[in-house]
């Protein structure tokens, strides 16, 4: 057996050795201090490209304004890295799990609540906090996730707030349709809402009874057969869950088959998006949507706006790039009094979020126990002249609502 | 089968108990579903002939009619051509692309296994994809043109333009292909072709010529459909592989290697989703669909206007 060179503790050796470990103790504090003020890696995951690419990309310009807003906050830096979901539950599972495995300290995303829910069913697995933007299937937070937080309001608290914010409308306008039809694109957001609105509609006692609900798929390029079925029932309102491409290919339709309802009632996202009003121009007037919005009278929502006009001349602020940047804002927050980058204490720290200077509507941004901001209210938006004007609730409101939709054959 | 139709019948009472349609919608639909199917069958004549001729089945067909469809957008936004007057020099442009994709890539697989022919082609169908999304997003593009919204009302049925121009385009196309084949000398050699394969070099025909100017009319073919697809459907990069599953659809229903086929396919899958969407609900349309192509698979396994296997 090969004897190994024998080693002897000198009195050199051990000066050395102690010097080295005071020299690195002294520097540990440093290196924490170093470790609080890097930046901190947010995944963003959007769908970036399929049927949901505009929405993705429009979310995206809430990440494009966060940098420096935060930084006019006093909030630490975030460092993005991107990843698009290509509007697929499969592929949003397999990106967030990429997005870890590339050093993500916490994940934002997804706009939808199918690909929501794969991500957060990695988040809490790998144990690494998820902020949800935008994605109101109420499951996603009734699953008892520690890791999982959303600061969006679940479809029933949507349409609590739709129903409500609908009323205000309609007594402010003094007229209200008596019947709707119910058109609806039957994703997981469309479905939860399909199941929702019928339960819920008696409690708030509305003016109006559906006569028939049309539920239809959201990567359709045809949309002429349910505008048809729609007309044929002879409703006098649209009420519609829809997204973008499809509130286009609806009111394209409406148009073509020469058919003004009284009013569109959105209870979605779609009839807002920027790239619906400038694809459709004058067309676009008229509908109102009912879902999360911001106070244009708060004081972050102009400073969101003046960003956005400066990084994105033309684009109107609205629901995507609030909620985003909001996400933002809570991981920003949390990552700030947390003092660390660990995911337990980012988790813990977002769990004691209290953020009342936002630009959502309502007192703010709190968890409850289950992970969801609870407090959040939604709000009315009209379109005007390729503006939109919160209508509803009259305390975040910056304009009266106009009634009825003007007839699409008559205007200039 | 049997159990099929009174189910119908339920479904239609419960609807008529419901609420009465009006006649006119049946009417309006129904028209609707057969303008759509008539370029839905232009863009399934591409590769109808395409599998006619060369025996290669093209995956990179609906791939190729996004390509037309974002020249078609690149011509409008920067010079603001309209679409149809562009319908021809785009036909043209996509005929050279077919006819060099032929030659240079898949003449040299002719006589390869069909599922390398099957991957080449799936290969060409993903580089389309992924070229359009660098150079133009992954954003939704169309065209608006000035008769974008304009619809004709002849009594109770309203029409609506721009499907109505494009069916007529698909026809008068569809005509000319037709012709080509039948009266002149090109075409009468392709055919040849088409029929024996050996007895055409016999003759001395340039087989591979003829293989490369069919694939071309192929690309011409799918390129008109999607410029005039432009004036219906807004586009993404992504909806290649939509189109191309659409058009097997409507070929193997119509019967693969029929022209007239291919046409009678198309009109046949826009109906049945028109009044799906009508009788049934909007959300099961591309299941009526997809049951039609099982009916005739199950029934006539050669598609409706296709050849019995000898």
């Amino acid at each position: 057996m090969p004897r190994t060179k024998q080693t002897y503790q000198t009195r050199r050796r051990f000066n050395t050795g102690f010097a080295s470990t005071l020299l690195a103790a002294g520097i540990a504090p440093f290196n924490a201090g170093r470790a609080q003020g890097a930046a901190l890696k947010v995944g963003v995951l959007l769908p970036r490209s399929g049927y949901q690419a505009g929405i993705g990309q429009d979310c995206q310009r809430g990440v494009d304004i966060a940098t420096g807003v935060l930084k006019d906050l006093g909030l630490p830096s975030l460092q993005f890295i991107n990843a698009d979901t290509e509007s697929n539950v499969d592929v949003a599972r397999s990106r967030a799990e990429q997005l870890i495995g590339e050093g993500a300290q916490l994940l934002v995303g997804a706009f939808d609540s199918g690909q929501s829910s794969a991500i957060a069913q990695v988040a809490e697995q790998k144990g690494i906090p998820f902020v949800i933007n935008i994605a109101a299937a109420p499951p996603i937070t009734e699953q008892g996730y520690k890791f999982v937080f959303r600061n969006f309001p679940t479809a029933p608290m949507i349409l609590r707030d739709a129903f409500i914010d609908q009323k205000e409308i309609f007594a402010a306008v003094g007229a209200a349709p008596k019947s709707v039809v119910f058109l609806a694109e039957n994703d997981t957001f469309g479905v939860a809402m399909q199941k929702a609105i019928p339960g819920v509609l008696p409690k708030f006692d509305m003016p109006y009874t559906i006569l028939d609900t049309i539920s239809y798929d959201p990567t359709a390029r045809d949309l002429s057969v349910e505008v048809s079925r729609a007309k044929a029932t002879g409703a006098e309102a649209l009420l519609v869950v829809s997204r973008l491409n499809d509130a286009i290919l609806l009111t394209r339709e409406l148009i073509k088959q020469r058919w003004t309802p009284v009013m569109i009632l959105s209870m979605g996202p779609g009839w807002y998006e920027d790239q619906y009003l400038k694809t459709l121009g004058k067309f676009s007037d008229g509908p109102l949507s009912f879902a999360p919005w911001y106070d244009p009278n708060k004081k972050l929502s102009k400073a969101l706006d003046a960003a956005l006009a400066k990084v994105h001349p033309g684009v109107n602020l609205n629901t995507n790039h609030v909620y985003t940047f909001e996400a933002l804002l809570i991981a920003a927050d949390a990552y700030k009094r947390a003092g660390s980058s660990n995911p337990q204490a980012l988790a813990d720290a977002i769990r004691a979020t209290n953020i009342t200077d936002n630009s959502s509507i309502g007192p703010g941004i709190q968890f409850d126990a289950k992970g969801q901001n609870d407090k959040i209210l939604g709000g009315g938006i009209q379109n005007r002249n390729g503006k939109l004007i919160t209508v509803a609730p009259g305390a975040a409101s910056n304009g009266k609502p106009e009634w009825p939709l003007m007839p699409y054959n008559k205007r200039a | 089968m049997a159990g099929l139709v009174p189910a119908i019948r339920v479904l239609r009472i419960e609807k008529t108990r419901d609420q009465a349609v009006p006649a006119d919608i049946y009417l309006n639909v129904a028209v609707g579903g057969v303008l759509t199917g008539l370029v839905y069958g232009l863009m399934a004549l591409g590769l109808s002939v395409i599998f006619g001729v060369v025996r290669v089945v093209n995956f990179a067909h609906g791939e190729m009619m996004t390509l037309a469809m974002y020249i078609a957008i690149t011509l409008f936004t920067a010079f603001h051509l309209d679409p149809l007057v562009m319908l021809v020099p785009i036909a043209s442009v996509m005929f050279v692309f077919g006819y060099v994709v032929q030659v240079r890539l898949i003449n040299p697989f002719i006589t390869r296994p069909d599922y390398m022919q099957f991957l080449l082609l799936v290969a060409v169908g993903i580089i389309i994809v992924n070229g359009l999304l660098i150079a133009f997003g992954p954003d939704v593009k169309s065209v608006q043109v000035s008769y974008a919204f304009d619809s004709f009302q002849v009594g109770p049925l309203i029409i609506d333009a721009t499907k109505l121009y494009a069916a007529v385009a698909a026809i008068v196309v569809s005509a000319a292909l037709f012709a080509f084949f039948r009266y002149t000398r090109h075409g009468t050699a392709i055919r040849a072709c088409a029929d024996n394969y050996t007895g055409a070099l016999v003759v001395g025909l340039d087989v591979k010529q003829f293989y490369a100017l069919t694939f071309g009319l192929g690309a011409a073919c799918v390129g008109a459909a999607g410029v005039m697809l432009l004036l219906i459907v807004d586009v993404t990069p992504a909806l290649g592989p939509a189109y191309t599953l659409l058009a097997f659809v409507i070929v193997i229903t119509g019967g693969l290697g029929s022209m007239p086929g291919a046409l009678l396919g198309g009109v046949l899958i826009g109906l049945t989703e028109a009044m799906a969407g009508l009788l049934f609900t909007p959300s099961a349309k591309s299941m009526f669909a997809f049951a039609i192509l099982v009916l005739v698979l199950l029934l006539r396994p050669e598609g409706i206007m296709g050849k019995r296997a000898a």
